[in-house]
């Protein structure tokens, strides 16, 4: 197979005596949608925290389209095009939805100053993609609905046309209708050559959108399948009894 | 809410949607005017003068200078309690360095050219170095600012003591003291070529504003609303100016020295004192910090940080190095309103800035600056720094004992912040 485009061998990580993480490894392909399952507080987003920059590791390593990669800051995930939607949305709500997609980022006139018309038209091309009943570009976030929200987060994840693409629970808030455009989004980026991280508790909307699913619990890696390998009640055994079925057999 | 795609009709809107300004500012307008009024009934008609107008002018500068760097400050959940004490620091620094180093240990005379420049470098280093180390304690070793800038609070005005030996140091150079107020104005020609300017750029501002607008096919308001904007700002900046410009030069100043006044002799000469340096000084900051706040960067990750520090952290925004630099902004703030409170006087005393601490956080407070972070206008804790010093002045006036003042001073402050609470709850917003 292909080099992965992100490598995670043996991480760890700990929060006093929690540990969160503890000796994970996990790779994912371009073109290719990974599921992380588990239980709350398995360490999904604490380990997928720790390859957008958001936490710095204890022990381990990533690897970058085969090179080791050092991430200690968010900023240095995002220079390896790294875009991550968080569970918590990492929303700034005083500001619009353009100054939060843009955020960090802002696009400036030639004099420096930042350009808001040119954000807000942006923001209302991609959102027309996304969510076209979005119409709140003027109000701060915090007016929004949850899903409203996690629309302008998916956006910002993806206006930057990012190679690896994390979503933790992207879809939590979202209506059905909506819920069917992230899947489809989701479709077309992997099409375009993605890898996304993906975390859901959905297990079949997960059978359908994933190639493989890996399942943690308790900060330790479960196991890894191709969909096509497993059932669902596989996965849930998986996920409750922490045993991989198919290595016992 | 309004409904944005092109086809269907704008929803109705009633008259103050159509200008679209902002219901605060206009509410906090609303109440200096009041507060002008009672206090003009209260003294018969001597509060609205255009001298006193110029002497409450002049008393705002110094905190609504330092009321926009707290702006910043609060904004981005912070607070800084040592403004007072770094100006009086600032103003030590400055008269030594005006009074005693440049002629005694560089050996430029007393009056050289230079000194006054020199000691204004020299003071706004002076801020923004002890800005930046309180907001270097403040940003990377995490000690919350309450407690950095009340231990600044005791530092640096004994700092200043120390420098000076307690002494007053003065008289002050007769260029820096210009910044005073009164002392260096620009008389009624220059006003008037100011406040011409100023008028042209603010339409010229509103202008392109709306063109760009246009350009990307937003919504504008209407023709009707916007021209009257245009209207109501071209009268304000004018208004203001010819009141300045109505305060006359009492004549017997004028006889001292009628060549100042561009008169020959006294007899007959009639001159303005027009805009003080130190309004301009003012109107300069201003200006500068809502450009900061609301076109560039910095202020964008200011605000998003207040919103939410760790949805700024995660977007790749270095907060720490952003508390450095507004704590040091709010230094060199405080250094620039150290030289217009000690030209003002024209010496600098161990209590100069005494309590501006307090009065420059009622000021962003009072002006909307919301303590839980994410909100706040430079325009509103100007507005508020000249009420608090309308009411001062006002009950002064009136002849109200200073302990009263205090009294009221500080109902109003929590009073302020109450209206503004239920507001925000009326229009929905969370803050
Ligand atoms: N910043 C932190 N400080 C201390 N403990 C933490 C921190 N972040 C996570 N943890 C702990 O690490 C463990 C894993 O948390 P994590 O958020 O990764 O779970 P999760 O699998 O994403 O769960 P959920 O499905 O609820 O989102 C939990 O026990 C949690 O309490
Ligand atoms: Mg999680």
């Amino acid at each position: 197979m292909s080099t992965p485009l992100v490598e995670m061998k043996n991480v760890s990580i700990a929060f006093g005596g929690v540990r969160a993480v503890d000796d994970v490894s996990i790779e994912l392909h371009a073109g290719e949608v990974v599921g992380l399952l588990g239980h709350n507080g398995a360490g999904k987003s604490t380990l997928i925290k720790m390859l957008s920059g958001a936490y710095k590791m204890d022990s381990g390593e990533i690897w970058i389209e085969g090179n080791r990669a050092t991430i200690n800051s968010p900023r240095d995930s995002r220079d390896y095009n790294i875009e991550t939607i968080y569970q918590t949305l990492a929303l700034a709500d005083n500001l619009d939805a353009a100054s939060n997609l843009f955020l960090g980022r802002e696009l400036t006139t030639p004099l420096g100053f930042v350009d808001d018309s040119t954000m807000e038209a942006e923001t209302r091309k991609i959102m027309a993609r996304l969510n076209p009943n979005f119409k709140k570009l003027k109000e701060p976030v915090s007016a929004l609905s949850g899903g409203q929200r996690q629309s302008v987060a998916i956006a910002r994840a993806v206006y930057f046309n990012a190679k690896i693409l994390i979503m933790d629970e992207p879809t939590a808030a979202l209506g059905v209708h909506e819920t069917a455009m992230v899947a489809e989004l989701i479709g077309e980026l992997k099409k375009q050559g993605l890898g996304i991280f993906l975390i859901s508790h959905d297990t079949r909307e997960m059978m359908e959108l994933c190639d493989r699913v890996s399942v943690m619990k308790n900060g330790k890696m479960i196991g890894t399948e191709r969909v096509e390998d497993v059932t669902e009640d596989d996965i849930l055994s998986m996920i409750i009894l922490g045993k991989n079925p198919k290595s016992a057999a | 809410m309004s409904d944005q795609s092109a086809p269907t009709p704008p929803p109705k809107r009633n008259f103050l949607q159509s200008l679209e300004v902002d219901t605060r500012l206009l509410g906090m307008i609303g109440a200096f005017f009041v507060v002008c009024i009672i206090f003009n009934i209260l003294t018969d008609g001597r509060f609205l003068t255009p001298r006193n107008i110029f002497n409450l002018t002049i008393q705002t500068v110094s905190v609504a200078i330092m009321a926009t760097g707290m702006v910043f400050v609060i904004v981005t959940r912070h607070i800084d309690l040592s403004v007072g004490a770094l100006l009086a620091t600032c103003t030590a620094v400055m008269g030594m360095t005006q009074t005693q180093w440049l002629p005694n240990l560089m050996g430029l005379e007393l009056g050289h050219p230079m000194i006054p420049w020199i000691t204004i470098a020299v003071g706004l280093c002076t801020g923004a170095v002890i800005g930046a180390a309180q907001g270097w304690l403040i940003g990377y070793q995490a000690i919350p600012a309450f407690i950095v800038t009340l231990g600044g609070l005791l530092v640096w005005r004994n700092v200043g003591w120390w420098l000076t030996d307690g002494a007053t140091i003065g008289p002050l150079d007769q260029t820096f003291v210009l910044f005073g107020g009164i002392s260096g104005t620009l008389g009624a020609f220059w006003s008037w070529i100011i406040g011409a300017a100023a008028t042209v750029a603010c339409l010229l501002a509103i202008w392109s504003g709306r063109s760009t607008k246009t350009k990307h096919g937003f919504p504008v308001k209407p023709m009707w609303a916007e021209l009257s904007i245009m209207g109501v700002v071209v009268a304000a900046i004018l208004g203001f100016v010819a009141v300045l410009n109505s305060y006359t030069v009492p004549s017997r100043v004028i006889a001292r020295d009628p060549g100042l006044f561009g008169c020959e002799t006294a007899d007959g000469c009639v001159a303005a004192y027009g805009l003080p340096y130190s309004v301009l000084v003012l109107i300069t900051v201003a200006i500068v910090m809502t450009v900061i706040a609301l076109r560039t960067r910095l202020g964008r990750y200011i605000f998003a940080t207040g919103g939410n520090p760790d949805a700024a952290e995660l977007s790749g925004i270095n907060t720490r190095l952003l508390t450095v630099k507004i704590f040091a902004m709010v230094g060199v703030l405080s250094a620039l309103a150290g030289i217009v409170a000690s030209a003002r006087l024209g010496y600098h005393t161990n209590d100069i800035g005494t309590l501006d601490e307090l009065r420059v956080i009622a000021a962003a407070v009072i002006g909307g600056t919301a303590l839980s972070g994410g909100v706040g206008t430079i325009y509103g804790a100007i507005i508020g720094a000249l009420i608090m010093q309308s009411l001062q002045s006002g009950m002064a006036m009136v002849g109200v004992d200073a302990p009263y003042q205090n009294i009221v001073v500080g109902a109003v402050l929590v009073a302020a912040v109450w209206i503004d609470i239920q507001y925000r709850k009326r229009v929905g917003a969370k803050s």
